[in-house]
């Protein structure tokens, strides 16, 4: 795994110390302190752990044991465009495994995997709470219910054309400006 | 509390309520069309946020004045988004509309709203009662129900306190501050409120405890983790009327002699974290939380903490540990929370419905309550009905109602002409029931003699495709996964019930493998400590009790009678029904595994096949022409691939 923090994630990094003032060093604060750096980073790199550790100063290993024990805290940064796939019962029954699988398949990686152009990644959840709309898929903050394998593809493509043509725009922003 | 303080909370309060009547009557008077949509997470999902937005277009477009109010959900999930449209004008009752996409809401806009016409096409039912349209009570779904917890969901704006206050809200709390706290408990015991957590302890009973040990801090907590992977009432009920549950904690608190409290919300949940934040603090602005409550001498401040997802902390004592940031992992009781909770504090601990059911209950009396339900469960139970049904939703109706009713008569029973199969009832900790449980009365009694458990009440319907070995493995990998592992026959023994339920669903079991998971199952439920542990392998011993044919077709047949485990099963297309001519299925098929070779017959690879279905489901119904069967080994024919052409 590549460790090094790219430009903005540094600049999120200080963004989190600085946040930590407004947490008193409470055990109790541990487990928001940790949404909150996860909604900044979009995940805990070691280097935000031990950010957090020094503040609450407890052990780096205490917050990892604690980080890993629930399934919100990602150790690896997540795509651009995290996929979330609904494995919930209802979604399980109407066939959400095979949504999953059509994801894995168009992608080329498994779930809790990213692309290597880090724009998807996949992660499987556990009821999203819309279970009268099974099977259900969240792609960046969107829920998409009623899911076909069919619907895959089209999502999928729908991302790549919208990033084609914010790219054009860019191109043509530059050539002007 | 004295008389003078009494007369000082009526005042402050009556002056909320003038304040929330004007702007209900301003609203309601106003001369124009009203438009209600559902905002939910559900109805967001359907679109409900197009809809609106269409909505705001066409009104602009077509230079007509009416009102939008984004409402909370009414749960009817089958027909989201749901808007109701109020056009007095017209001479139509309010209106219900289902489904209503950008394109309707257009539609509507233009022909409704502006032409006076409502499009009876369109019509679901009217709000009220009258001699155009049928009434939406006039239909099962509506009128079996019982709203208690959700009367006001789907009717109010969640996120004005203001349209809570003008429907009668808050003032249970009101009433509440001008009795004792043994009063309330007293009122809340006789009601026989159990607790909608799962386990159904008497709430009256907890909050007497806890208001009995002498301690001088005590907190209140609500369990909104909502763990079930299939049950989402507590999340509706959250995003729908957030100030009822806040109204019944505070009433908690009161009562039991707490300042602080707490509701811990799932993390999957971010709209219901929002919305029940913007509740709380408009609650504070005016007074009815913070310091002296309406001028009283009580104090509340409550405070949301996100949960991180692991099913087990809505375990009472492992949430505790969470909220304390240590890994969530149950511990023994006694001492219970009412004794030593979160840090050593007595705390209370009670689910979303729970809370919501006592300003009802105080409101109305406790022998109103007791006239619903059973005679050991009073009140209503709110099931999310899902999976393989027709009008899935949430539904709220009085304890004792049976299955039947309930899925067949209010939701409409299985789509698809499909038969019924079983119904699964509370989650990885509830069972599997078969049709003969149809007629059982639903209480917690009746649910836990079956073997079953009330659980979050999460109900998933399962038809005739549905897989009983297979619905134990899934629940299996779930536990297997939650188990916190403290206890070794949780943490291990789940994880051997999963593998062998693995070989089952992969064809490769053994004779003795339905007495090896009893056994197993019976040692895990005695050698674990807290309630996931235990009831872990209640799917896996409910469904081989009512399902044991399957089990058994799996080990010595090698074959899965509903078709679902993929490794047991293979398609084929029946040649005589297929048209041969439309290629549907080569084009639907993701791996490509579909050919065509002579006289324009189409053949599956079964090397390639990935087993997804795709094909059955577009091949077109006149035809109709793909088959399923198990074991795969009965695949009629199957066809010679065509000569691998050269690319060049
Ligand atoms: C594994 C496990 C998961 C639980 N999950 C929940 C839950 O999601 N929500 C809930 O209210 N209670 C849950 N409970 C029950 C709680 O421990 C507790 O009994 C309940 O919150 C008490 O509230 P009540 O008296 O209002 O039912 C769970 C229990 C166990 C053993
Ligand atoms: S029964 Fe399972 S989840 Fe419960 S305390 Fe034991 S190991 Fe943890
Ligand atoms: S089941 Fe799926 S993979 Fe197999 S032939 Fe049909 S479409 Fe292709
Ligand atoms: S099971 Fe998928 S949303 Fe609930
Ligand atoms: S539509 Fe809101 S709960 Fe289903």
């Amino acid at each position: 795994m590549n460790d090094e923090l790219t430009p903005e994630e540094k600049e999120a990094l200080k963004d989190v110390a600085s946040k930590l003032g407004s947490f008193e060093k409470q055990r109790g604060n541990l487990i928001p302190i940790l949404q909150m750096v996860q909604e900044k980073l979009s995940y805990l790199p070691t280097q935000a752990i031990k950010v957090v550790s020094e503040h609450l100063e407890i052990f780096e290993s205490e917050v990892y044991g604690v980080a890993t024990f629930y399934n919100q805290f990602r150790f690896h940064p997540p795509g651009k465009h995290p996929i979330k796939v609904c494995l919930g019962t209802a979604c399980h029954v109407r066939g959400g495994g095979i949504i999953l699988e059509n994801f894995e398949r168009k992608l080329g990686i498994h779930y809790g995997q990213t692309t290597p152009d880090r724009e998807f990644s996949i992660e499987k959840v556990a009821c999203v709470g819309c279970c009268a709309l099974a099977p259900v898929a969240i792609i960046d903050e969107t829920v998409h219910g009623h899911m076909a394998p069919s619907k895959v593809e089209g999502l999928l493509m729908r991302i790549e054309i919208e990033k084609e043509m914010e790219e054009r725009a860019r191109i043509k922003d530059e050539s002007c400006g | 509390m004295n008389p003078a303080g009494n007369e000082k909370i009526d005042q402050r309060f009556n002056a909320i309520y003038k304040e929330a009547e004007k702007r209900r009557n301003e609203f309601r008077d106003a001369p124009v069309p009203k438009i209600h949509i559902g905002m939910a997470t559900c109805g967001i999902a359907s679109g409900a946020l197009e809809t609106k937005k269409a909505f705001e277009e066409a009104l602009d477009e077509y230079n007509i004045e009416a009102r939008i109010h984004t409402v909370g959900c009414l749960g009817h999930c089958y027909a989201e988004p749901v808007v109701v449209i109020d056009h007095p004008d017209s001479g139509f009752p309010p209106i219900f509309y289902h489904e209503v996409n950008a394109g309707k809401a257009k539609m509507l806009t233009k022909l409704f709203l502006k032409e006076g016409d409502p499009r009876f096409e369109h019509v679901y039912g009217a709000m009220e009662e009258n001699d155009l349209i049928p009434w939406v009570m006039e239909f099962a779904r509506f009128n079996r129900e019982k709203r208690v917890v959700m009367e006001k969901c789907g009717y109010i704006d969640p996120e004005d306190i203001y349209d809570y206050i003008a429907a009668g809200g808050y003032s249970t709390l009101v009433k509440a501050l001008k009795l004792s706290p043994d009063e309330i408990i007293k009122e809340v015991q006789n009601s026989g409120l159990r607790g909608r957590g799962g386990a159904g302890f008497p709430t009256g009973r907890k909050w007497e405890l806890a208001k009995n040990t002498g301690e001088q801090e005590k907190i209140v907590i609500c369990n909104a983790d909502e763990g079930d992977p299939g049950a989402y009432m507590d999340r509706t009920i959250l995003e729908s009327n957030p100030h009822q549950v806040i109204e019944g904690m505070a009433i908690c608190a009161y009562a039991v002699g707490a300042k602080k409290a707490i509701i811990y919300v799932r993390a999957e949940y971010p709209l219901a974290v929002t919305i029940v934040t913007k509740a709380i603090r408009q609650a504070r602005e005016l007074g009815l939380l913070g310091e002296s409550v309406l001028g009283s001498s009580f104090d509340l401040e409550i405070d949301v903490f996100r949960g991180s997802g692991a099913f087990v902390c809505g375990e009472e004592t492992a949430l505790i540990r969470s909220i304390e940031g240590y890994r969530g992992m149950p511990r023994h009781r006694p001492p219970y929370p009412v004794q030593k909770g979160l840090w050593n504090k007595p705390t209370v601990i009670n689910n979303v419905k729970t809370l919501a059911s006592v300003p009802p209950i105080l409101d109305h009396g406790a022998d109103w309550y007791r006239e619903i339900g059973t005679q050991n469960t009073p009140g209503t139970a709110i099931f999310s009905v899902v999976g393989n049904v027709v009008h899935a939703g949430l539904v709220e109706i009085p304890m004792g109602v049976s299955l039947r009713t309930l899925i067949f008569d209010i939701c409409g029973g299985i789509p698809n002409n499909k038969k019924f199969k079983a119904v699964q009832i509370g989650g990885p900790s509830g069972g599997c029931l078969n049709e003969d449980f149809l007629d059982t009365p639903i209480d917690f009694d009746s649910l836990t003699e079956a073997g079953a458990m009330m659980g979050s009440g999460g109900m998933v319907v399962m038809d005739e495709d549905t897989c009983m070995v297979e619905v134990s493995r899934y629940f299996l990998d779930f536990t297997q996964n939650e188990s916190c592992g403290k206890c070794t026959f949780c943490r291990i023994g789940t994880y051997h019930l999963l593998k062998i339920l693995e070989r089952l669903t992969r064809g490769e079991g053994e004779d003795g493998d339905i007495e090896l998971l009893e056994t197993l199952s019976k040692d895990i439920k005695a050698g674990s400590l807290c309630g996931l542990g235990k009831t872990a392998p209640n799917p896996v011993l409910t469904s081989i009790k009512y399902f044991r044919e399957e089990y058994e077709a799996h080990i010595y047949e090698k074959r899965c009678p509903a078709l679902m485990c993929r490794p047991m099963i293979a398609f084929y297309f029946d040649l005589d029904l297929c048209a041969r001519g439309c290629d549907a299925c080569a084009t639907a098929c993701p791996v490509e595994a579909v050919f065509t070779t002579s006289n324009r017959k189409k053949g599956v690879d079964q090397e390639l096949c990935v087993k997804c279905g795709e094909c059955m489901v577009v091949c077109p119904p006149e035809y109709d022409a793909v088959r399923k069967v198990s074991p795969p080994h009965l695949v009629p024919h199957i066809e010679k691939p065509p000569e691998k052409k050269k690319e060049d």
